[in-house]
């Protein structure tokens, strides 16, 4: 039994003593040791880590329910957490809508799990920066290496108890030349696929031939959206799209069963898939399994906690967060699915890598776009968002790349992208960059769309 | 042993395992939040949080490490690791960095505070958050949410440099909202997002039971509104928005950090340019920003920042012109500045940054209806919906929840999802009438960092107009 199962049941046992058997109980144990080098003008300026034991616990009783958390785990803080939690839940109204605790199953996976990752020291991450700052040449440098462990349990009253682990890595940087960035990111289960070299070097590319860009007048373009900016796609499909609460509030545009999206486009969220990391159960103890939201350009389905899952009539689909029940369930680990026969090219260009330069060879005239920047919703129905470019955009003409070009600001659904007709091209290869958030991992390849709505320029 | 004990200690393991400067922060936060949606409870949750973090300079290398115990053997081993990490930094060098200097000082301070929000009753809470959402729902709204946060933060600091400074920060806050359907779109309206560092007579004093009706009220009309035309307009925008204005297009552009590239790859850089420090023109004459932690229980408040710097008011921007910046002792002094003072965490477990404070704008001569009648052909926008801005802080396109029109200096017709974009300076600096009705508004979830921090900042700001703005982008 691992020392966070152990805590987690002690903490239900605990409830069990002081309320009596009726009290519905859980508790989710997570420890995470997360450790963080930064640099900025390719030097190393930050660099922290942190080891933390988290409690969350849940009680429900006598119709009425409270949520408490600590990061003070001794036996005096344990007692405290479950005393407090048991005289609130004794003043609040009653929750007429409570779904019920998790019943015990067990699960797909108990997570990702590479030592070396977990156990990495600050020289490990460092190094990396080194091979970064290296590679670029003399371009000044800036980003991160990130190693995060996750040791974590879940208990309830009813009967379920599991627990996993997870390692993940990530790195994120730019290179910059005067007025032009270029970006190179990725993340994986282990340090070792992360190679500064590449990475930088991918960037510094980026960077010098995005120099002296021109400014193009706003407007409908076609683009090749590259797997960093398909990323910010899916990551508002995951926080408004796929979200059942905002499905059962008739806030978000899924109509299940109904065909939104280009047959070419197939969602699923994973955490079992190679490129994912993440927590093998959610914060209410549902295992993750592999669920599909878009299959074809079908919508299937979306994600689902205990309460949202309970007031649409369905099952969760274990994307229930820790006292997030106000925003609804999130998935994290979402994955547009590449089409596996698609063309490869020589990457002679910025473009970042040999499926995506495939797809800027079919494209007559649009832009070949590295990165989103500041998305946000201005209607989580439509789900339109504005948002700008970053990080190197590219006018392609007779599918060549030919000119460098400034940023946009863009004002887009982005439902309507991907929607049947729109989506002209999907590349054969899925990476999964670096997200900001440690233990979110969204993952797609390159994109040709017919249309993007840029709405005009962003220069000062 | 004492909370400054075990700051102490980490910082002497510092010391001891080779750092030529090291810092300690004890805390430990109660926090509470509670949310409502029509007619039930939706979240209740009663948090606790306590650690210390330790921050090592070893050479011009930082390190820091935090751990969830506050043990003598457990604050020393965190030393130790912090700097053990600081020497790795040492292996890809940036610029020398040092510190500015900073007296030492041993203190105690702590924000005002009426109501201990944690003492009011949870049933007392409870009955006002359902009560507000019956309300809405009473008066048309298909979703009705209403919320309040309370943190509760004491730390311990102490410093190489001899600091031992205490603070008890009190923060608690909250609103409402309500949304109506329409068959393509929703629309919603907010009021309250209101935080301060006050005790609950910040909420009572809000009156949220006086604005549920208007509320859903509003949404139920946006829903039936005219779009808001597109093109180029006076632009007047109530205080709410102003806050958020001020916070995206100064606040952010005004942080040394990223002025000097430490947050390039991530939060981005800034438009501005240290060379034209004290001769930039930002904005026009009656654009004064204060740089102000000081104002009694504004949510940038403090006695002390996360280095050990007193409070102290300075101008970043004095009638039009850029004066000053957010600043903290490494950054100030890579810069050849004098000051710092704008360093804060979000949590023990965290590296102190530069953060906003309270960033806001100096009071004008008029009142909003003034500046209404005034105008012959514009819109008045209110309560933001929506924001984005370039990462070096120069284009936004911001979205409010409601806008109106102006003609002949009345307010007319009601106007749905507008809109407005410009550039930072351009837009300043066609501020031509600014109100003297200064509200404090808190803005407690503004991210940066990595890991990712949510800080806490302040913004006092009133209603403004300005001219030939871009307003009804859509998609």
């Amino acid at each position: 039994m691992s020392a966070e199962l152990d805590l987690a049941g002690r903490v239900v046992d605990l409830v069990r003593r002081l309320a009596g058997s009726a009290a519905e109980a859980e508790a989710l144990v997570d420890h995470t040791a997360l450790a963080l080098t930064r640099f900025a003008n390719s030097g190393i300026h930050q660099n922290v880590a942190d080891a933390t034991t988290a409690i969350r616990l849940r009680i429900h009783l006598d119709g009425r329910t409270v949520g408490g958390s600590t990061t003070v785990v001794d036996e005096a803080g344990l007692t405290a957490l479950v005393e407090r939690t048991i005289a609130a839940v004794a003043l609040t109204p009653v929750d007429p809508a409570w779904p019920g605790l998790a019943p015990a199953a067990p699960l797909v996976t108990d997570g990702a799990w590479d030592e070396a990752t977990a156990q990495a020291s600050p020289d490990e991450r460092a190094a990396r920066v080194r091979a970064f700052v290296d590679a670029a040449e003399g371009l000044e440098t800036a980003g991160y290496c990130r190693t995060v462990y996750w040791s974590g349990a879940f208990a309830n009253s009813a009967g379920q108890s599991v627990s996993g682990r997870a390692a993940e890595a990530a790195m994120d940087g730019i290179a910059r030349v005067p007025g032009a960035d270029g970006v190179a990111r990725l993340g994986s289960r282990r340090l070792a696929d992360l190679d500064g070299a590449v990475l930088g070097g991918r960037a510094a590319l980026k960077a010098r031939a995005g120099a002296d860009p021109i400014e193009l007048p706003p407007g409908r373009y076609e683009v090749v959206l590259e797997p960093t900016a398909v990323a910010d796609l899916l990551t508002n499909f995951a926080l408004y799209g796929f979200n059942g609460k905002l499905l059962n509030e008739r806030q978000s545009f899924a109509e299940i069963g109904a065909p939104q999206f280009d047959p070419a486009v197939t969602i699923v969220d994973d955490v079992t898939a190679t490129a994912g990391v993440g927590m093998p159960f959610d914060g209410e103890g549902t295992p993750k399994r592999p669920v599909t939201f878009v299959g074809q350009g079908i919508t299937l389905g979306v994600a689902y906690d205990r309460r949202s899952a309970a007031e649409a009539g369905v099952a969760s689909t274990g994307h229930g967060w820790p006292g997030g029940s106000s925003f609804g369930p999130v998935p994290a680990n979402l994955r547009l699915l590449p089409d596996d026969a698609a063309p490869t090219a020589a990457v002679a260009g910025p473009a970042a890598d040999g499926h995506t330069a495939a797809l800027v060879s079919t494209m007559e005239r649009g832009l070949l776009v590295s990165d989103f920047w500041y998305t946000r919703v201005l209607d989580p129905k439509t789900l339109v968002v504005t948002g700008l470019t970053r990080n190197g955009v590219w006018l392609v003409e007779n599918g060549e790349i030919t000119r460098p070009v400034r940023n946009f600001r863009f004002t887009q659904s982005y439902p309507l992208a991907l929607g049947p007709g729109a989506v002209l091209g999907v590349g054969g290869n899925a990476i999964t960059p670096a997200d900001s958030w440690d233990m979110f991992g969204f993952t797609g390849p390159s994109l040709r769309l017919a249309s993007w709505n840029f709405t005009g320029g962003a220069s000062g | 042993m004492t909370h400054f004990d075990a700051a102490a200690a980490a910082v002497q393991a510092a010391l001891d395992a080779g750092a030529r400067y090291a810092d300690a922060r004890v805390m430990h936060r109660r926090s509470e939040s509670m949310s409502a949606r029509n007619g039930e409870i939706e979240d209740l949750s009663q948090d606790e949080d306590a650690g210390v973090g330790v921050r090592a300079l070893v050479g011009s290398g930082w390190g820091f490490y935090a751990v969830p115990d506050m043990s003598d053997a457990a604050a020393r081993a965190a030393g130790t690791r912090a700097a053990r990490i600081a020497n790795a930094s040492a292996s890809v060098p940036g610029p020398a960095t040092g510190l500015i200097p900073l007296p030492a000082a041993s203190g105690s301070w702590s924000s005002p505070c009426e109501v201990d929000p944690l003492s009011v009753p949870l049933s007392e809470k409870a009955d006002l958050m359902v009560g507000l959402t019956t309300t809405m729902r009473e008066h048309g709204a298909d979703l009705a949410e209403s919320f309040y946060r309370v943190w509760d933060t004491a730390k311990w600091f102490v410093s190489s440099e001899g600091h031992r400074i205490d603070q008890r920060i009190r923060e608690c806050g909250g609103g409402i909202s309500a949304t109506s359907i329409g068959e393509g779109e929703s629309q919603r309206r907010s009021y309250g997002d209101q935080f301060g560092t006050r005790g609950w007579e910040l909420v009572t004093g809000l009156d949220l039971p006086g604005n549920a009706a208007r509320v859903a009220v509003e949404s139920r009309e946006l829903l039936t509104a005219a779009p808001c035309p597109a093109g180029e307009t006076t632009l007047i925008l109530g205080s709410g928005q102003m806050a958020l204005q001020i916070h995206e297009s100064v606040g952010h552009a005004i942080e040394l950090d990223r002025i000097l590239g430490w947050e390039a790859a991530y939060a981005g850089t800034s438009w501005l340019d240290l060379a034209q420090l004290g001769s930039m023109r930002y904005g026009s004459p009656l654009m004064n920003i204060a740089i102000d932690p000081t104002i009694p229980g504004a949510l940038g408040s403090f006695g002390f920042d996360d280095e050990g710097t007193p409070a102290a008011a300075r101008y970043a921007v004095h009638e039009g012109v850029w004066v000053g910046v957010l600043a903290g002792r490494d950054s100030a002094s890579v810069a050849g500045l004098d000051y710092g003072g704008s360093v804060r965490s979000d949590g023990w477990a965290r590296l102190p940054m530069v953060r906003m404070t309270n960033v806001g704008l100096e009071p004008g001569p008029h009142t909003l209806e003034e500046i209404i009648a005034a105008t012959d052909d514009g819109i008045f926008m209110d309560t933001n919906r929506s924001w984005s801005i370039d990462d070096r802080r120069l284009n936004f396109q911001f979205g409010c929840e409601i806008g109106w029109e102006i003609k002949n200096g009345k307010i007319g017709r009601m106007l749905r999802n507008p809109t407005y974009t410009g550039i930072g300076p351009t837009f300043w600096q066609s501020m031509d009438m600014l109100s003297s009705e200064i509200t404090d508004w808190g803005i407690p979830n503004c991210g940066k960092g990595q890991p990712g921090q949510t800080g806490h900042t302040g913004h006092p700001a009133a209603p403004a107009r300005f001219t030939g703005v871009r307003v009804g982008v859509t998609g």
